[in-house]
């Protein structure tokens, strides 16, 4: 198949070695699960259990809010300790609702979970009203509820399903394992989300330095005539969304729009297995598989593990640290989230954990900007990161704005070649929170005013139908007692007569 | 557990920093320092030496008035860099002070000022030599030819004090001999054709080799040329500007010699005459006063070659890569407000990309 070229990149050391042969193993259960309500983009789920309650292994714990949500689900059997705040799976280590469940070791499935015949016999409608219920987001990292994106169909016109296999972040071999592991399954579940889209193209793209993943789906998709298992340059970002659909279609998604705008669906290789796991065997989306890597880890390898499992217990599986770790990472290095401690738990959206050591890291202490431009040539998106961080650094956003800011995807690979050791993606991610952060006040200020505004009229409409109240009384009353003081007279008068 | 900062990602880092760059950047000039430093003698090692220890003067001098870290900013290489540049630029045997002063005008005026390394719009080392050329005429023009080191005329240590800390070449009797291109312009001015005109003088052959007279950097175009080559295949620098900027030197003095032979000098002369080579892959090049885009820097460098052409055919010096560095310096900041890469997902114009109307196939 030709492939379109994409700009920039970098070719880090992957360093996959150290994990890619290691098959998945089941993580045993810790002894406390937390699970987070809030594991996806969009409103957190709302808790439908109390403390004290028993629950079976797949049974709901919280259901989703609104349009963009996700429920959760019990990873297994046990009962519910109680729903409080935990640390959350996030750089800030702030505390967010979560249930603590107790597992009793039984492993129960509820009776909801229900193995099916033939999942291809759903509609449409119903495939993806079941990826909803499962609670299935989108499991590379970015968590976005798959349904949602299931959904698309009503308001897009699809023509590709394209499959996210590159797994370009150093380190990571979870979608690795699983391609090679469960290939079949793999497949399944992306002809179903491909049914649910109702497209006829699937596109599977797998980066070049997995030949054995790509030998696997190969073999597995040789059945399907519309199944194609593309192998891909191995270059970083080329898992990013819109540089994989421009590598496979050679069409660049618009800014500020979504690869749909070009007909094409982007899913990941870890939520189509949780899509068939969902749909054959009922299982909503309960545990996943992790990398946990890195050189301060002393036996690199993958896990299937129950969500809500504490950090410790999948180093402490791994035989812990060699090394004290110069970072704690959960993601791949290029683009994860540094941890503040090993107590927060695995969500969904966790596809690795990494302990690097100074060796790895290259951590250094920044230099002056020297204009060497190898962040421009390596930027996929065509920005000039040098610019907008000058910007950013004396606090002017307006003109990073204008240079591309909102159109970063925060790859990193301009913080990856700067000879400077500048933290380009901090500034950018700190200019983009501030922007937020400004646009929220600036909301906040004008629905204020709006109010303020609606109350003065509010109050003055009130006033004046007080006013008119009174001058219509008014008028009434002297209306009264000009006819009463008319009878009175007319009665004088009669009297007089009288 | 951990005391590293909370930074956002990456948390992983290609093994390169400013100190590398500037490292190989100063490797690639090593073999052509050398044969110039061995072509002119003690003298011009003095010099070189005084340049540079003048260089990481001043530049201590001005961290510590700034409150800024010396070490870290002394061992960034940037200012050996700098002084080792203007070294090469200037007449092999001028005495110490044009060294110290070219420092102090480098580091200071240079750089420094501005706010030091990244800061400085022009190049600091060309900054030094042009206001040393319009300053001291005299000490910057008179050039010597080739007396190798350990030759039988070649000044010993003691002589080579004497010429670099008794006045340069001017104090001593020393055999002075016009750079190709100075020579090329007199005997123009005075009503010679180029064939005769280069006919006395250094053949193209001693030009790529390194024996004609000259500036160091001025000495072997060939050298020169396979350190700036090693620098484009290390990706420290791009082919752009040297590709542009020679190119359209090479393009404008062909045009010329076709049309009038005998007036105007032919491209060979011009790439490989002056500093020319060491121009476009070390000075035009400069990261810090250069464009950031691929389009920017063509742009740059094209204009680099016109400036050049310009200069040495129809202006007053014989030499012109200071002043169209500087010149297309002053560019820059103009070339990329105009010239940026296209972004993703946008027009050139920045507008959001179209594909039809419904928002669905193109």
């Amino acid at each position: 198949m030709k492939l379109f070229r994409i700009r920039g990149g970098v070719h880090p050391d992957d360093r996959k070695q150290l994990s890619a042969e290691r098959a998945i193993e089941n993580l045993p259960l810790p002894p406390l699960l937390h699970i987070p309500l809030q594991q996806h983009i969009g409103h957190p789920a709302e808790p439908l259990v109390k403390r004290g309650q028993l629950v079976r292994k797949g049974e709901l714990l919280a259901r989703s809010q609104g349009m963009i949500s996700a429920p959760v689900h019990a990873p297994t059997s046990g009962r519910i300790m109680g729903i409080g705040g935990y640390p959350a799976h996030h750089a800030s280590g702030l505390s967010v609702r979560t249930i603590t469940l107790h597992p009793d070791g039984y492993e129960e499935w509820h009776d909801d979970c229900e193995e099916m015949d033939d999942p291809f016999s759903l509609s449409p409608e119903q495939i993806a009203r079941r990826v909803a219920e499962s609670g299935i987001v989108g499991m590379g990292g970015a968590t976005f509820p798959s349904a949602v994106k299931l959904n698309l169909r009503k308001r897009y016109q699809l023509d590709t399903l394209v499959i996210n296999g590159a797994e370009c972040e150093p380190y990571l071999t979870c979608d690795d394992r699983l391609m090679r592991e469960r290939s079949e399954h793999v497949r399944d579940g992306v002809r179903l989300m491909a049914k649910s889209l109702g497209v006829e193209r699937i596109l599977f793209g797998i980066e070049n330095n997995k030949p054995q993943a790509q030998r696997a789906m190969r073999e597995a998709a040789a059945d399907y005539p519309e199944f194609h298992v593309v192998g891909l340059p191995t270059r970083y970002p080329m898992g990013s969304e819109k540089h994989l659909v421009q590598t496979l279609v050679g069409k660049e998604t618009p800014a500020r729009g979504l690869t749909a705008d070009i007909g094409v669906v982007v899913h990941n290789v870890a939520t189509a297995t949780a899509v068939f796991d969902a749909l054959k065997f009922g299982r909503p989306l309960i545990s996943r598989v992790v990398t946990v890597s890195g050189g301060a880890v002393k036996n690199p390898c993958n896990l299937h593990v129950p969500i809500g499992t504490p950090l410790e217990h999948l180093v402490e599986y791994c035989g812990g640290f060699v090394d004290l770790p110069d970072r704690l990472i959960s993601g791949g290095p290029m683009m994860g989230q540094p941890l503040p401690s090993l107590r927060v738990p695995v969500v969904k959206g966790s596809n690795g954990l990494l302990g690097l050591t100074l060796e790895e890291t290259q951590r250094r202490d920044e230099m002056p900007c020297i204009r060497c431009a190898s962040c421009v040539s390596a930027c996929p998106c065509g920005l000039t990161p040098l610019s907008m961080a000058a910007f950013i650094r004396v606090g002017s956003l307006e003109p990073s704005v204008e240079l591309g800011l909102l159109d970063c995807i925060g790859c990193g690979s301009c913080a990856y070649v700067c000879p400077s050791h500048i933290p380009l993606v901090q500034y950018f991610n700190y200019a983009k929170g501030e922007l937020t952060a400004r646009q929220r006040a600036q909301h906040k200020q004008g629905e204020t005013k709006r109010l303020a505004e609606a109350r003065t009229a509010r109050m003055e409409a009130i006033k004046k139908a007080k006013r008119e109240a009174m001058a219509k009384r008014k008028r009434e009353m002297e209306a009264k007692k000009a006819a009463e003081a008319g009878a009175a007279e007319q009665t004088k008068q009669e009297e007089a007569e009288a | 557990m951990i005391d590293a900062p909370l930074i956002g990602a990456p948390y992983a880092h290609q093994k390169v920093s400013v100190n590398r760059t500037m490292v190989l950047v100063m490797l690639a000039l090593t073999p052509a320092t050398l044969l110039g430093l061995y072509q002119f003698g003690w003298p011009a090692i003095f010099l070189f030496v005084i340049t540079i220890a003048a260089c990481l003067i001043f530049e201590a001098f001005s961290l510590q008035v700034m409150g800024k870290p010396k070490k870290v900013f002394l061992m960034d290489g940037s200012a050996i860099l700098t002084g080792w540049l203007l070294a090469m630029t200037l007449p092999p045997w001028a005495p110490w002070w044009i060294g110290v002063v070219g420092a102090f005008l480098a580091i200071i005026i240079g750089k420094q000022v501005f706010g030091g390394i990244g800061q400085n719009p022009f190049n600091p080392a060309m900054v030094a030599r042009v206001a040393l050329l319009i300053s001291f005429p005299l000490e910057m023009t008179l050039y010597t030819s080739p007396q190798p080191l350990f030759s039988a005329d070649a000044p010993g240590v003691l002589e080579g004090l004497a010429i670099t800390f008794g006045g340069g070449a001017l104090a001593i009797d020393a055999v002075t001999s016009a750079t190709p291109l100075g020579h090329l312009k007199t005997e123009l001015s005075r009503g010679l054709e180029v064939q005769h005109a280069l006919g006395s003088t250094d053949s193209v052959g001693q030009l790529a080799l390194g024996t004609a007279s000259g500036s160091l950097g001025e000495i072997s175009a060939l050298l020169l040329l396979a350190g700036g080559l090693v620098l484009i295949g290390l990706r420290i620098i791009t082919w752009h500007i040297p590709v542009a900027m020679l190119g359209t030197l090479a393009l404008l003095a062909s045009i010329f010699h076709l049309m009038a032979p005998e007036s105007y000098a032919g491209p060979l002369f011009h790439l490989l005459s002056g500093a020319a080579i060491l121009g476009a892959f070390f000075i035009a090049t400069d990261l810090v006063t250069s464009p950031v885009s691929v389009t920017g820097q063509l742009i740059f460098g094209a204009g680099c070659g016109l400036l050049v052409f310009v200069i040495r055919t129809f202006a007053g010096y014989p030499e012109g890569v200071a002043f169209a560095v500087l010149l297309m310096n002053a560019c820059t900041p103009l070339i990329d407000y105009y010239f940026k890469p296209r972004i993703y997902g946008r027009d050139r114009k920045g507008q959001p990309l179209q594909y039809g109307d419904e928002g669905g196939e193109a």
